[in-house]
């Protein structure tokens, strides 16, 4: 009875450390990444702030709008991608699917601390008031506790497989959750009516035009910061492997 | 050579690191029906780590374990079935009394007759006196033996012991030993740890050494000198 | 399936044979919930007509707070010997070692409940147990416990496991807590055109007990 050798993926990074192949960090998709976003960047402003015409209800503070809308919307693709890596990871048990979910929780807090931001500022221009409770950005208060939770457990439980594991877990358990907490925060909404954060009815063209490319341009900026970070996550790992093979 | 349905347990490549700190650096092992390994190593050098593995408590990082030909991986709860473990910790109830404490594992192995076997093996280790007293109040060698009896419970194929001596007095050393040749003698296969080599000579019929996360030193006990074994013993766990 | 029931039944009994033995979180859970009820009502300075507006949120306030000092009983118990590794040690099928710990967490924030809530009912002086009332007892106590369940599993093998469970869970049962208040507070006041709260609480319930059941295994084995 022939049994194949198994060997786990902790045992398969051992040897590709030594060789440099994936070391570098995957350059030229990076540069090309950064490229790609610092342009659409440069020209989403120029639209956002030139060509797009000043609402006639809000002002000049309503080109929040432009910003705050995708930004919201990368922290919850991030929340996405994380929720993957989880379930990728408990599939596969490959360390990789955990970086992946490790770098997306990163950046996903920043995006959302930032979404939580401009949408405050938003809502004080437009109602004057710094905080609502409107749907959107009720959950999106919420989604951003499930990150520092994600963030929290994953630094009490260090750097192991059962941190992984538990991590995973909770990445699938939010990613269920958080459109029941978005339909629940709404149905309470209808009940108690609130200032909404929001752009309501048809969008003119150039809204929407203007608005797709700023969505382009961060979705681009998250692709080459996911790079960054799941490297760092990478390099975090093996240095702490190699510290610990010679302590 | 002895028939391949005979072997219980193969172990190929069998590596596990805690984070990021190995402790078992592969281990390849082949333990045949009816035979009766003693296991040594000086503390630390991953022995009941390697108990728990076996025992289905935690996983291989990498390597190939098998009990009867089941992986330990793909088909855990089944070689949980097969494996009887008696470690440090007795893995009992306090506050259940020992006929409890037997029972409810009866349930969870689904042993059949529970109630019987939970009785007959409390006689045999001495235990009858004690059914009906919670856990709490008995002594260091009663909780062993009664962590004996839940490890037999189920009739497992592989015995695992962890110093099984410890906290016993001679007749409890006696049972020992009397319990081991009966699972011998019903085709059982057994591997335990110890630290005196003359356990490991009267006990065992084979000798495996664990250094460096690693086997050492692995040779049959049949001639074997108590002297040399000390010696090699020795050697081997000051290097 | 019969098995696995047993099994339940069996892992369950052990752990209330545990605690009635032990006899230690009984008393303090049951008078912790009271004790919360007597705040509201001071912090509040409840008074006829604001009576319903505050009634329910302090019940359900009530509830959660105790739950999270509950939940991490069963959990601990196994945690602190020798950890859950005399379960995991059994052929044991994990999904239900995590019902027997769920309805081993119900019954015990049920007997809060059942404290507590005559004595809210005599401290707010409302009548309570008509129409859906034990209902939404049951099933926001049931959604709550299916998810803390697996997050005090998952707190227990970390240092911080009291605050870091609170903060995992709460934001998650938003939905029942919301669903609940409501459900609760239109039983006190009707109210027309509510959305269907008791339909969502309980839907939250099946998806959350299947999932955490489904997942358990990869939160408690090593």
């Amino acid at each position: 009875m022939a049994l194949a050798k198994r060997e786990t993926n902790i045992e398969q990074r051992e040897v590709v450390v030594g060789t440099t192949k994936g070391s570098p960090g995957r350059p030229i998709a990076s540069m090309i990444l950064l490229a790609l976003s610092f342009v659409s960047m440069m020209i989403a402003i120029g639209m956002i702030f030139l060509y797009v015409p000043t609402d006639a209800i809000e002002g000049i503070p309503q080109r929040i709008f432009y910003f705050h809308v995708p930004v919201a919307w990368i922290g919850m693709l991030a929340f996405g991608v994380l929720a993957i890596g989880g379930i990728g990871y408990l599939w596969k048990k490959d360390e990789r699917w955990d970086w992946l979910a490790r770098a997306s929780a990163e950046i996903g807090a920043v995006f959302i601390t930032l979404a939580l931001i401009t949408g405050s500022i938003w809502g004080r221009t437009t109602w004057g008031t710094w905080w609502t409770w409107d749907a959107r950005l009720t959950t999106t208060l919420i989604l951003w506790f499930i990150y520092i939770g994600y963030m929290m457990l994953r630094s009490y439980m260090g750097r192991t497989p059962a941190s992984a594991r538990s991590a995973a877990v909770l990445g699938i358990i939010g990613v269920i959750d958080v459109p029941i907490i978005y339909e629940s925060v709404n149905w309470w909404r209808t009940l108690h009516p609130q200032p909404e954060v929001g752009v309501p009815g048809a969008l003119p063209p150039s809204v929407v035009l203007t608005l797709m490319v700023s969505l382009l341009s961060f979705t681009l900026l998250y692709s080459f910061l996911m790079i960054q970070v799941y490297q760092l996550q990478k390099m975090q790992t093996l240095a702490q492997r190699m510290r610990a093979s010679v302590e | 050579m002895k028939p391949v349905s005979d072997l219980c347990l193969e172990i190929q490549g069998l590596k596990k690191s805690f984070g990021f700190k190995p402790i078992l650096r592969g281990i390849d092992l082949e333990l045949y029906r009816g035979q009766r390994m003693a296991l040594m190593g000086a503390n630390g050098t991953g022995k009941t780590t390697f108990l728990r593995i076996l025992a289905g408590l935690t996983k291989p990082s990498a390597g190939v374990v098998c009990v009867n030909g089941l992986d330990i991986v793909q088909n855990a709860q089944q070689v949980r079935r097969l494996v009887g473990f008696v470690a440090h910790q007795p893995y009992l109830y306090e506050e259940l009394t020992a006929l409890e404490n037997l029972l409810f594992f009866g349930k969870m192995y689904t042993v059949i007759d529970a109630q019987e076997r939970a009785i007959y093996l409390l006689r045999r280790v001495g235990l009858e006196k004690k059914a009906r007293e919670r856990v709490t109040t008995l002594s260091r060698g009663q909780v062993q033996r009664l962590s004996l009896a839940r490890a037999l419970l189920h009739m497992p194929q592989l015995l695992l012991l962890d110093e099984p001596d410890t906290g016993l007095d001679q007749e409890g050393h006696e049972l020992i030993e009397a319990v081991l040749a009966e699972h011998i003698a019903q085709s059982g296969t057994a591997l335990f740890t110890t630290h005196q080599p003359e356990r490991a000579l009267k006990l065992g019929d084979s000798i495996v050494l664990l250094q460096g996360g690693r086997i050492a030193f692995q040779q049959r006990t049949a001639g074997l000198e108590l002297d040399s074994l000390q010696l090699s013993y020795t050697e081997a766990v000051s290097l | 399936m019969m098995i696995f029931l047993e099994q339940v039944m069996a892992i369950l009994w052990k752990d209330v044979r545990y605690e009635l033995r032990s006899k230690q979180m009984w008393t303090g859970m049951g008078l912790f919930a009271i004790l919360v009820l007597v705040i509201f009502n001071f912090a509040f300075d409840l008074r006829v007509d604001n009576k319903a507006a505050v009634a329910p949120g302090a019940l359900w306030v009530a509830f959660v707070f105790a739950s999270m000092l509950g939940l991490g009983r069963t959990i601990a118990a196994e945690r602190e010997k020798g950890s859950m590794d005399r379960l995991l040690l059994c052929p044991v099928d994990r999904k239900a070692i995590y019902l027997a710990k769920l309805l081993g967490n119900m019954l015990f924030i049920g007997v809060v409940e059942i404290v507590a809530l005559p004595i809210f009912a005599a401290l707010f002086d409302i009548p309570l147990f008509v129409g859906v009332f034990l209902p939404v007892v049951l099933l926001g106590t049931l959604g709550i416990a299916a998810v803390g369940t697996l997050f005090s599993a998952m707190a227990a093998a970390t240092r911080a496991r009291e605050l870091l469970l609170p903060i995992l869970v709460f934001p998650l049962i938003v939905p029942i807590v919301i669903g609940a208040v409501r459900v609760t507070g239109s039983l006190m006041v009707p109210t027309a055109n509510e959305p269907p709260w008791l339909g969502l609480i309980a839907a939250f319930d099946i998806i959350f007990l299947s999932v955490s059941m489904l997942t358990f295994e990869y939160v408690v084995e090593e």
